[in-house]
C-alpha cells in the first residue's frame, strides 16, 4: 500500500472536507508501479471538487493506464488548511489514488483551464518538494508539464515548466511516454538533454530552448536559442482527427464526495466553428469533430448503468448543433426504464428549437434555463460575431416560460471592442423585454443577468484589443446598477450579478503576458497568493505590488491596443490559425461584419483544417432547423424587436405616482 | 417492502460525510438495478432513511439504513420466511457490497415493519476509542475520575449562543479495555437522547484532555439494560460487555 496514508490519516480530521484527499472513486485505477513504466501524476491546480470532473484529465488518466509502459495517478491542489498541515508535518503533496509522494513520479502534468490558477501550479510543485524554477531542478527531479487551453500561451510560466503541450492530448501523451521510457531504459542523463529529446515531439514546447528578446520595454521575438538545434521555429498544436477512435473516458470516475458537475458527461463533439470572436475555446479547438451518434448512445447507456448517475450531460461547446441531437436525446429517454434519468445540455443555443429539445428531456425540475446572448445590441453581437437575432432570443425565452420554466439566466460580456454605453445598457433592455415575455405566462418571472468583464485571449481576432481598464469596467457595472435603481418598477424581475473587475484585470495580464511575468507570479505565490480564482482569496494588492517591483504596468501589458505587426508572446506557437485570417476577422469585427459558420458554408481557410490536412467530421450537411449563426437566416432583421414588445410602454397603463 | 440494512464504514471511506454516504447509497441501488420506491413530487428521490449521523472521520460497525424496495426479487414476503430469509438477505447484501466503495460493507439485512425513525429509536451507542500517548494506569485513573463525578458541566455554542450542559448523564458506561502499541483502547456507552454525545466531546471535557486517534461505533442500542437490542444484530453477536461499569 501507499507509503503516506498512515501519516495522512492522522491529520485528515484536522482539515475541512477530508474526503477531498482520499480518492476511492469508482473507476479509479490502482496502478502497478514498476521501474520501466513512466509514472505520470496528472494534476488539476484547483480543489478536488472543481478538478475531479475534468474530462481532459480523466481521458489521459485512462489512456496512460492502458499502456504497458506507463502508469498514471491524480492529484488536486490541497486547500490552504491542508497545505499548512502538510508543511507543518513535513509531508509532501501526494496522489489521491495510492497516496504516493508527488516527487516519486517521473512527470507532474498540470491541466490549465484558467489563468488565475497559475500560482497554484507553483504551490503544488513546491509542496511536491521540487524546485519551482526549472533552472534549479536536478537531473533526478520530475518533469513539470502543462497542457489545456491556457497552455496555448505558457510564456508567463516559462520559468517554471519543463514543457507545455498544445492541443488534444490523446496521441501526444503516448509519444511523450515513449521518449521518457527510452530515456529511463538508457539510464537517464542530463535534464537539458531530456529537454532536447522532448522538443522533437510535435506539439511539445520546451521554453528553456527558446529566448525572448525585448526592445524598449516590449517583446520583439521568442525564438529558438542559437544552440537549440532541436527546437522548431513554430510549435504546432495536436489535433485528433476522429473522435470515434477515442471513446474516453470509458470508466468515468464517480467520486464519493460532492463535486461540481456531478453527473455522467459524454462529449458529443470537439471544436466549434460558430466563430464567436471573443471565444478562445472555439478558435483553438477547430475543426468540428462529431462523435458518431451510435457511439454517443452506447457511451450514455453504458455510462449510466455503470456509474449509477441519474443525470447525463451531453458536452461540447454548443451541443444543440450536434447532428444527431434530437435522436440521441429521444433514445436516451426511451432507453431509461425507471424514467428517472435527466439529460442536460450545458451549452444551449439561443432559439426556440433548442428550448424544444430541452423541454423534451427535462420533464421535471424545470427551474432555470440559461442562455448566453453575450451582448445587448445587434450591432455589438455583429462585432463579436454572436449572430443571435432579437427575435430568436425572445422566441427562446417565450418557449422557456410557456413550457414551465420560471427563471431565465442570461450571460453577457462587457468591455467588448467598440462597446458604447448604449450597448452596455442594451443588456438591461433585453433583460426587461425577457421579463415582459415571461409575464404573458407567469405572474412573477425572473431574469438573472450575469455580466463578466471581457478578457482578450491569444489566437482570437481580439488578441489585438486593449482590454478595458478596471476603472472602466467598474464604471460600466455602475451604469447598469444605476439604471436598475433609476426605474426599480420597470425592471422588476431583473437581477444583476457581475464578476469582480479586479480579477478580470489579472486574468487579462496572465492571458496575453510574456516571460516577464515569471517573477511576478513567483512573487505573488511567495506572498501567499494562492487560489486566486476564489473570490475570498483573490488579492489585487499582491499583484500590483509584484508588478511594480518588476517595473511593469497593467497599462502597458493589458490595457494597450496592439498594432498589426506587434510581436505576441505566442507567435512561436500555433493553433493552426493563420495570423492574417485573425487580423482580417478583427478588421471585420470593427466594421460589424458577421461571418457564417464554416461547418455549413465554404471554408475561409483559417488554417485549422487546411494547415493540417484534416476536415470537419459532421454527420449533417445542413444547418439546424431555423438556421444558426447567420447560416439560413435573414440577418437584415437581426436587430428588429417583435412588435408586441416595442409597444410595451404604451400598453402599460400605470397610475402616475403622486409624491407627498 | 421496507428493508433494514446494517453496514460497516471503515478505512479511507470514513472521511466521507453523512451526506456523501447517502449519495453513495442512492447510486449503489441504481448501479445494482435494485428497484427502490421514489418520493412523489417535482424532483423525485429514492426513499432511503438513515439513522444517527456519524461524525466525518469516525469508523463504524453499526450503521443502519432503511429502504423501501419495489423489486420483485426481494419484495415477496414469503421468500424472507424460514430458511429463505438468509438466502435472499445474502443475495441482496452481496449485490450491494459489489457496487459499494471499499470500506462500506453490508453485514446484515432484514425486512422490517414501518415504524419509528431509526434516529428516534436509538438511545445509546457503544464506541471503541483509541487514544495515543497514554499508559494503562493513567487511562484508568482518567476513567475513574469521569465516573466519580456527579456532573460534567461544559459550555458550548448552540445557534451562536453559549449554553451550559451537563454531559455526565449521557455517560452510561466507560472502561479501559486494553493497551495498543501506542496507547490504550477505551470503550464507552454514550447516550443519544435528546442529543447524541460525541466521543470527542467527552474526551476533552475532563482534564487532562485526551485526543482520539481512531473512533469506531460498535453498536447502536434501542433500549437500555441487559436485554437491550440493536436495530439489527450483526450476524456474529458480540460477547456480553463485561467491561461495563456505570
Ligand atoms: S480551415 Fe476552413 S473549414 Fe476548417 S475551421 Fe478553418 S475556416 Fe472552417
Amino acid at each position: 500500500m501507499s507509503a503516506l496514508w498512515p501519516q495522512l490519516e492522522r491529520v485528515l480530521s484536522e482539515v475541512q472536507k477530508p474526503a477531498r484527499y482520499i480518492g476511492c472513486e469508482d473507476g479509479m485505477t490502482i496502478p502497478d508501479h514498476h521501474p520501466d513504466a513512466v509514472a505520470w501524476l496528472l494534476l488539476y491546480p484547483d480543489t478536488y471538487e472543481v478538478g475531479l470532473p475534468n474530462q481532459g484529465l480523466q481521458i489521459l488518466y485512462e489512456i496512460l493506464n492502458e499502456r504497458p509502459d506507463a502508469v498514471a495517478e491524480r492529484s488536486y491542489a490541497p486547500w490552504t488548511d491542508m497545505a499548512e498541515v502538510l508543511r507543518r508535518e513535513g509531508l509532501p503533496l501526494f496522489s489521491v489514488d495510492t497516496h504516493r509522494a508527488a516527487g516519486d513520479f517521473d512527470v507532474l502534468a498540470f491541466n490549465l483551464s484558467a489563468e488565475l490558477v497559475f500560482t497554484n501550479v507553483l504551490e503544488c510543485v513546491d509542496l511536491a518538494g521540487i524546485p519551482v524554477r526549472t533552472a534549479d531542478r536536478t537531473d533526478d527531479d520530475p518533469l513539470v508539464m502543462v497542457g489545456g487551453h491556457c497552455a496555448y500561451n505558457p510564456e508567463p510560466l516559462a520559468d517554471f515548466v519543463d514543457a507545455a503541450v498544445l492541443g488534444d492530448g490523446e496521441e501526444v501523451v503516448g509519444e511523450i511516454t515513449e521518449v521518457l521510457a527510452a530515456w529511463k531504459a538508457a539510464g537517464g542523463g542530463r535534464r537539458s538533454d531530456l529537454h532536447r529529446l522532448l522538443a522533437t515531439v510535435t506539439g511539445v514546447y520546451v521554453p528553456s530552448l527558446y529566448e525572448a528578446t525585448f526592445a524598449s520595454g516590449r517583446l520583439t521575438k521568442v525564438a529558438p536559442a542559437p544552440e537549440s538545434v532541436e527546437a522548431v521555429e513554430v510549435v504546432e498544436k495536436r489535433t485528433v482527427a476522429d473522435l470515434a477512435e477515442w471513446p474516453y473516458p470509458k470508466q468515468q470516475l464517480v467520486p464519493v464526495t460532492e463535486v461540481v458537475h456531478d453527473r455522467l458527461n459524454v462529449e458529443v463533439f470537439r471544436g466549434c466553428t460558430r466563430g464567436c470572436r471573443f471565444c478562445q475555446a472555439g478558435m483553438i479547438t477547430r475543426p468540428v469533430r462529431e462523435r458518431p451518434a451510435d457511439q454517443v448512445r452506447t457511451m450514455v447507456a453504458e455510462g449510466l448503468r455503470r456509474t449509477g448517475y441519474d443525470e447525463v450531460a451531453l458536452t461540447s461547446l454548443s451541443t444543440a448543433d450536434f447532428s444527431g441531437i434530437e435522436q440521441v436525446v429521444a433514445e436516451t429517454i426511451a432507453d431509461d426504464a425507471c424514467g428517472q434519468v435527466s439529460v442536460s445540455l450545458p451549452s444551449l443555443r439561443v432559439d426556440a428549437f433548442t428550448v424544444g429539445i430541452a423541454a423534451e428531456i427535462q420533464k421535471a425540475r424545470r427551474t432555470g434555463l440559461t442562455f448566453a446572448p453575450e451582448a445587448g445590441t445587434w450591432r455589438m453581437r455583429q462585432v463579436i460575431n454572436k449572430l443571435i437575432r432579437e427575435e430568436d432570443l425572445y422566441a427562446a425565452v417565450e418557449a422557456a416560460y410557456s413550457q414551465g420554466w420560471r427563471r431565465v439566466k442570461l450571460y453577457f460580456l462587457t468591455g467588448l471592442p467598440t462597446e458604447t454605453d448604449e450597448d452596455t445598457l442594451g443588456i438591461l433592455r433585453m433583460a426587461r423585454r425577457c421579463v415582459e415575455v415571461g409575464r404573458q405566462h407567469l405572474h412573477n418571472p425572473s431574469v438573472t443577468v450575469s455580466v463578466g468583464g471581457f478578457v482578450p485571449k491569444p489566437f482570437t481576432p481580439f488578441q489585438w484589443f486593449g482590454q478595458n481598464t478596471e476603472i472602466e469596467l467598474r464604471r460600466k457595472v455602475g451604469l447598469l446598477r444605476d439604471e436598475l435603481k433609476r426605474d426599480t418598477k420597470g425592471y422588476r424581475g431583473v437581477q444583476l450579478k457581475w464578476h469582480d473587475p479586479k480579477a478580470t484585470a489579472i486574468e487579462g495580464l496572465l492571458s496575453r503576458g510574456d516571460r516577464r511575468l515569471g517573477p511576478v507570479i513567483e512573487d505573488v505565490w511567495r506572498s501567499g497568493g494562492v487560489f486566486q480564482e476564489w473570490g475570498e482569496h483573490f488579492n489585487l494588492e499582491l499583484w500590483m505590488a509584484a508588478l511594480e517591483r518588476q517595473g511593469l504596468t497593467l497599462e502597458e501589458m493589458v490595457y494597450r491596443h496592439r498594432v498589426e505587426d506587434e510581436a505576441f508572446a505566442w507567435d512561436h506557437l500555433s493553433a493552426g490559425l493563420h495570423r492574417d485570417f485573425l487580423w482580417q476577422d478583427w478588421r471585420d469585427a470593427l466594421e460589424s461584419v458577421g461571418l457564417e459558420d464554416c461547418r455549413w458554408t465554404p471554408c475561409y481557410d483559417c488554417g485549422a483544417c487546411t494547415g493540417y490536412g484534416i476536415e470537419h467530421v459532421v454527420a449533417s450537411a445542413v444547418p439546424p432547423a431555423g438556421g444558426s449563426q447567420g447560416t439560413g437566416q435573414d440577418l437584415a432583421t437581426g436587430g428588429e424587436v417583435p412588435v408586441l414588445l416595442t409597444a410595451g410602454p404604451a400598453r402599460r397603463k400605470t397610475m402616475p405616482v403622486v409624491r407627498v | 417492502m421496507r428493508v433494514r440494512i446494517r453496514f460497516h464504514k471503515k478505512g479511507k471511506i470514513r472521511f466521507t460525510s453523512h451526506r456523501d454516504v447517502a449519495r453513495i447509497w442512492e447510486r449503489a441501488f441504481r448501479r445494482a438495478s435494485i428497484g427502490v420506491a421514489y418520493s412523489q413530487g417535482f424532483s423525485p428521490r429514492q426513499k432511503l432513511s438513515f439513522g444517527l449521523a456519524l461524525s466525518t472521520g469516525y469508523e463504524s460497525e453499526a450503521e443502519f439504513l432503511e429502504v423501501d424496495l419495489v423489486d420483485d426479487r426481494f419484495c415477496d414476503e414469503g421468500i424472507w420466511m424460514d430458511g429463505g430469509g438468509s438466502h435472499v438477505g445474502t443475495t441482496l447484501a452481496e449485490t450491494l457490497s459489489d457496487v459499494l466503495p471499499v470500506g462500506i460493507d453490508v453485514v446484515a439485512v432484514a425486512p422490517v415493519e414501518k415504524g419509528d425513525s431509526l434516529q428516534q429509536a436509538v438511545v445509546a451507542c457503544t464506541w471503541a476509542i483509541e487514544v495515543d500517548n497514554i499508559g494503562l494506569s493513567d487511562a484508568e485513573g482518567w476513567v475513574a475520575d469521569v465516573l466519580s463525578r456527579s456532573k460534567i458541566v461544559v459550555e458550548r455554542e448552540r445557534k451562536g449562543k453559549p449554553v451550559v450542559e451537563d454531559l455526565r448523564p449521557q455517560v452510561h458506561a466507560l472502561g479501559v479495555t486494553g493497551a495498543t502499541a501506542t496507547g490504550v483502547r477505551l470503550l464507552a456507552d454514550l447516550g443519544t437522547q435528546p442529543r447524541a454525545l460525541r466521543p470527542s466531546e467527552l474526551l476533552v471535557a475532563v482534564d487532562p484532555p485526551l485526543a482520539a486517534r481512531t473512533v469506531c461505533r460498535m453498536h447502536q442500542w434501542m433500549s437500555q439494560g441487559v436485554d437491550r437490542e440493536e436495530p439489527l444484530m450483526a450476524p456474529v453477536s458480540p460477547a456480553p460487555p463485561a467491561w461495563v461499569s456505570a
